[in-house]
């Protein structure tokens, strides 16, 4: 378990680390290398090149005002779990980031990178795709914004180019009336998930504006499914709420493509997909419908 | 007399040095001099089953940096044969062992093809990239049915895969059983899991050319038995070769087994080269070339009366040993016979096949085949309380062994090749204890309670005898040195579990001494040569029995010279604090290190003892300085060597919730009483309970080899071995204590050290059986198989409406 040879650039600036990525083929960016060093290690991935980013100067901001929250690529996942700011803006960063890992992985690891590496089981990439952010990166051909629904394009592939490196995620802040809520099931503690699922669901009056619902581990990228269609002027506490979340809930499996591995069969992780998603959708209702009550929007009709 | 310290609470004394990372394990030793090092790697099998049509190391021979890279063809001699079978048994008729490196034929994803030794490790696992292997892959045997059904061999000259067949028999079980008012048969399978030490194998190696000696130092439970095999292998006298274990992370079983390839490989580098060879294992390597165990399935047969008292049981079952056999039946012996637990089945049949697969070679892991008898039998009670609509409590206690029927025999000969003589229990007061420490009696009420809040929640119960202490010997060896201080060492080696620690207790007691004068020393073939290792919980019992022993003829020693010196009769003497006294007389004292001048007539005046002892004078100016059957020093030096095994035992009680919807499964609550006799140190003894729990735990919910059709392993790292961590555990587990002397030793102690793994999978099969109403018969049981069973019983109960499934029941009543 040693890695096979390989050149090392450790970039002092973005324009170097961009440099040292466009002189080579394979080169890649090491950050918190909690994803990529075991790779190495193994020998499952053998890059010619690394290009260290973790001495380059103001990377590492974790910045939340009233648009949403900013992470610089070297934000650590604890660092963004630490920020009180961040999680008022943005609740659901921090309650999905409480399941990345344990604390020692999270003390390396950052968010931006996890982002990157678009692991379909991963927790960030899930909520940036539901919170429809954005990442920032800076190529030999200048900075560009990719949004997240144009970010995740296969399993472990994001759309960011051999020379591009990550330098800003976006996650928007949570708008008024709008709950969220998270919840996996994982082996252990700190695994990645058989199956999570996150929703922010958007009320008016008691009942539904706007819900969506976020899946990870049950298809090779990260899935958001619109439920705004089938839920619009329900109240999701009520029986016959709950039926129409039901049906709403079924229609976004067709969605889901799960596969089995050694931990879980594809039925069983459908299963938890019905049952995560009926969960999670009703509790952002609920904590919408909550934060409507306490920090009622200007203008509300409640 | 200082306070007696033997059954004290005394804090480990190795803790401060491994809490501060100041432990020394292999992969420490001579890092200080890393260019003076060369490092080992080993290619590795990637087929479970093949010929090795050709091996190519071309590339690889003029390498920078590559210092020597090894074939079959390049090792001669004993290294060219295959390993020891280390436990031969008239069963197993059809015994086999790897060579060093795979001779012809793979049979396991992870066997040793080829070796090379580089400046570092990177370079070595570079090399292993250039050597190119062809093979001609055969098909492969993986898992118990495919071994049974024999399409395809492992071992072409070994028919049917059958590497043992052994049958053991108590009375006439099948007879008994056709008599029986009631009969159930049950199927009943545990999965294949491993030992899994936070620290692999190491080796490192360094051959002496001014002395002709090699030194070995090794991660082992076993360096009296690696000295042995490395000195036949190289073909070196006993004498050239000492083996030291330093601090080990863990061995639970897995590092008795030896040589491995890698020791005989990395010590033969090292007289090659001339330089020190450093072997150490990375995380997939222990995956897939140390080894594993558990995987059996049982059919049993039972026969029994209308109080469910068992009048005949009849076990059949398949043992899984992987590709080979160096540990012989040991695993599926202890099955055999452990599976009766506390119970005595009137009539008792078993009989077993040991069966070989193309996968990871099987030896003893931590309760060794016991946690697979605890299973079968404790599920067989089970279901005899389901079927009979009686208390499981009460089921298990009209079949106990009763306190006044010590010894018992249970007519059966044990894995020591003695006969199984349970030496002393009470496990109905056992049983009493367990039901009031996890609230047996109020356990309906709050599951009546938790189903009207839809929740479900069962209980379950897993009892067994754990036969520790095997022999055949052990010694020790006490040294009171002129400082005072008292140098202690015996061979068996130490993988954590505190034997600084509990040994010292022991002497410090016998000698009277002050704890922290006692060092303890152990797995150094140069300290201490006869010694046989650390497995079957047995290093307290024999070691401790020994030191005890060693400190007594140093003790005797003592009171002898000082009654010499004061000039006092011996039975007027008593040890005090690390002195001797004239009872009644404080005054008139020696202290042992004098009295440790004084027992070597060579007395150079280098220190202020051998100063102090000028005042005293020794001898019979009439004998020889050293008399005829004495010797020179203060030291005493004996072994133990007990006729039997001593039986500890213990119940676990778990309390488990299953989510209705997920499916996960959580353990409430988690009670165990456990009997090991006098205890050292209760302290240690419920850190090994709690950790053989942990274990337990990972073996029922979390842990198995997921082996593929064609034997490629798919889980081999810890990101999908699902070790548990600490959050998996229950944070508090409730442990009680029964303390039943064993009459087979000095201080009346059984052994500790696997107890706590045993029960765990029956308990909370039982819990979940209990939690779910339909049965449970195959661990480990991850949510995914819980939600699957709930799914096909939901079939079953919708398809046959007229017959509802039984509530707590796992057998099927036979014709
Ligand atoms: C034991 C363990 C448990 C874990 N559990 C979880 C879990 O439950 N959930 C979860 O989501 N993650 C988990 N992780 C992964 C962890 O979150 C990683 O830290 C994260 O996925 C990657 O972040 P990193 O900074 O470590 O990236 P690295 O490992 O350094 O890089 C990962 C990949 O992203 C690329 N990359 C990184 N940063 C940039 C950048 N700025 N620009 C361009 N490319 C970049 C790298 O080139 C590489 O390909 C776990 C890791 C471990 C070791």
């Amino acid at each position: 378990m040693k890695p096979a040879p390989f050149n090392y650039v450790r970039a002092d600036s973005i324009e170097q680390a961009v440099e040292a990525l466009a002189g080579s083929s394979d080169g890649k960016v090491l950050a918190g290398g909690q994803s990529l060093i075991p790779l190495l290690s193994m020998r499952l991935a053998g890059p010619s090149l690394l290009v260290d980013i973790n001495g380059i100067a103001g990377l590492d901001e974790v910045r939340a005002d009233s648009d949403g929250v900013h992470l610089g690529a070297l934000a650590r996942h604890a660092d963004v779990l630490a920020n009180t700011a961040a999680r008022e803006v943005q609740p659901l960063v921090a309650a999905a980031l409480s399941h990345v890992g344990h604390a020692t992985i999270r003390n390396r690891g950052t968010t931006v990178g996890s982002l990157v590496h678009a692991d379909a089981s991963a927790e960030m990439p899930l909520i940036l795709l539901l919170l429809a952010g954005s990442l920032d990166v800076v190529g030999p051909r200048g900075r560009r914004t990719i949004p997240a629904e144009s970010l995740y394009i296969g399993p472990l592939e994001s759309s960011l180019e051999h020379d591009e490196v990550a330098v800003e995620a976006f996650f928007p802040a949570l708008p008024p009336m709008t709950g969220i809520a998270f919840e996996e099931v994982a082996r252990r503690q700190g695994d990645y998930a058989l199956c999570g699922v996150g929703a922010v669901v958007e009320v008016d009056g008691g009942h539904v504006r706007s819900a969506r619902a976020g899946f990870m581990s049950v298809h090779d990228v990260p899935v958001v499914a619109e439920l705004t269609e089938h839920l619009a002027g329900m109240s999701l506490s009520t029986q016959e709420g709950r039926v129409v979340l039901e049906a709403a809930v079924e229609h976004a499996m067709g969605a889901l493509d799960p596969a089995a591995d050694v931990h879980a069969s594809e039925a069983y992780r459908a299963h938890l997909a019905r049952v995560l998603a009926k969960r999670v959708v009703a509790a952002a209702f609920s904590d919408a419908t909550h934060r409507a009550a306490t920090r009622p929007a200007v203008g509300s009709e409640a | 007399m200082s306070t007696q310290l033997f059954g004290e609470k005394v804090p480990r004394v190795e803790d401060q040095r491994f809490l501060r990372g100041q432990g020394r394990y292999v992969d420490d030793v001579l890092v200080d001099t890393p260019s003076a090092t060369l490092h080992a790697a080993v290619l590795r099998s990637p087929h479970a089953h093949a010929r090795i049509l050709d091996i190519d190391v071309s590339d690889v021979i003029d390498m920078d940096g590559v210092h020597l890279v090894w074939t079959h063809e390049d090792l001669a001699g004993a290294m060219a044969e295959p390993l020891p079978l280390l436990i031969p048994h008239p069963a197993l008729t059809h015994g086999r062992t790897q060579y060093t490196l795979a001779k012809d034929t793979v049979n396991y994803v992870g066997e040793a093809v080829a070796f090379v030794v580089a400046d570092d490790r990177y370079l070595a696992e570079d090399a292993l990239g250039r050597i190119s292997v062809s093979y001609e892959p055969l098909p492969a045997v993986v898992g118990i049915e495919s071994a049974r059904a024999a399409e395809n061999l492992v071992h072409d000259d070994v028919p049917g895969n059958v590497a043992a067949r052994m049958e053991q028999n108590v009375g006439d079980a099948p007879t008994a059983i056709d008599a029986a008012p009631h009969v159930l048969e049950l199927d009943l399978s545990i999965e294949r899991s491993a030992a899994m030490p936070l620290e692999g194998r190491g080796t490192v190696a360094r051959w002496d050319h001014d002395t002709s000696r090699l030194q070995v130092w090794t991660s082992t439970q076993a360096s009296t038995g690696v000295r042995a095999a490395v000195a036949a292998k190289l073909e070196l006298d006993l004498g050239q070769v000492d083996v030291i274990c330093p601090d080990t992370g863990g061995g639970f079983g897995v590092k008795i087994n030896h040589p491995w390839p890698e020791d005989l490989l990395v010590t033969r580098a090292a007289q090659v080269t001339g330089q020190a060879v450093k072997f150490t294992e990375d995380r997939r390597e222990h995956f897939i070339s140390a080894a594993h165990e558990r995987a059996q399935e049982h059919h049993i047969r039972v026969g029994f009366d209308d109080q469910g008292r068992v009048q005949g049981l009849d076990v059949e079952f398949w043992h899984d040993n992987g590709a080979y056999t160096p540990y012989g039946l040991i695993v599926p012996i202890i099955t055999s016979t452990q599976l009766l637990g506390p119970y005595k089945p009137a009539n008792y049949r078993v009989r077993f096949d040991s069966l070989y697969t193309n996968t990871v070679i099987v030896t003893p892991y931590r309760g060794a085949g016991r946690p697979q008898g605890c299973f079968a039998m404790e599920r067989t009670i089970d279901a005899i309380a389901a079927h009979l609509g009686l208390d499981r409590t009460a089921v298990r206690a009209a079949n106990l062994i009763q306190p006044d029927e010590f010894p018992y025999d249970q007519g059966l000969i044990f894995q020591d090749g003695r006969p199984l003589i349970y030496d002393s229990g009470d496990y109905p007061a056992m049983l009493e204890k367990i039901r009031k420490l996890i609230g047996w009696d109020e356990f309906e009420q709050f599951k009546a309670e938790a189903e009207a809040e839809g929740r479900r929640v069962g209980i379950g119960l897993g009892c067994y005898v754990e036969g520790t202490g095997v022999g055949p010997y052990e010694g020790a060896h006490v040294h009171v040195e002129t400082s005072g201080k008292v140098k202690v060492a015996t061979g068996l080696t130490t993988q954590g579990q505190g034997h600084q620690t509990a040994f010292a207790q022991v002497v410090a007691d016998t000698l009277d001494v002050p704890m922290e004068d006692v060092e303890v020393v152990t797995g150094d073939t140069r300290r201490m040569s006869y010694s046989v290792g650390t497995f079957a919980s047995r290093a307290a019992v024999m070691s401790g029995s020994a030191m005890h022993l060693a400190a007594l003829r140093a003790k005797e020693k003592a009171l002898r010279l000082a009654a010499d010196a004061l000039e006092a009769d011996e039975a007027d003497l008593k040890m005090v604090d690390g002195s001797v006294q004239v009872k009644g007389s404080p005054s008139n004292s020696i202290a042992l290190g004098t009295l440790a001048v004084l027992s070597n007539p060579l007395r150079y005046a280098f220190d202020k003892a051998s100063q102090a002892a000028t005042q005293f004078s020794v001898g019979d100016q009439d004998k020889p300085p050293v008399d005829e059957d004495d010797e020179p020093g203060l030291e005493g030096r004996d072994f133990y060597s007990p006729n039997r095994s001593t039986f500890a035992s213990g119940m676990h009680a778990a309390i488990v919730e299953t989510d209705p919807e997920t499916a996960e499964i959580k353990i409430l609550r988690y009670a165990i009483v456990h009997d090991c006799g006098r205890m050292i140190n209760p302290m240690i003894v419920e850190g090994q309970i709690h950790g053989g729990m942990a274990q337990g735990i990972g073996g029922a919910l979390y842990e198995r080899m997921a082996y593929d059709d064609s034997g490629q392993l798919l889980n081999a790292s810890f990101m999908d071995f699902l070790m548990p961590y600490v959050t998996e555990i229950p944070g508090e587990i409730d442990v009680d204590h029964l303390e039943t002397p064993s009459p087979l030793n000095p201080l009346g102690i059984k052994g500790a050290g696997e107890a706590g793994v045993i029960p765990v999978s029956a308990a909370i099969a039982a819990a979940v059986e209990n939690a779910e109403g339909f049965s449970i018969t195959s661990m480990p049981i991850s949510p995914a198989e819980l939600y699957d069973l709930r799914q096909r019983h939901a079939e079953h109960t919708s398809t046959t409406s007229a017959r509802p499934p039984k509530q707590d029941g796992s057998g099927e009543e036979s014709a």
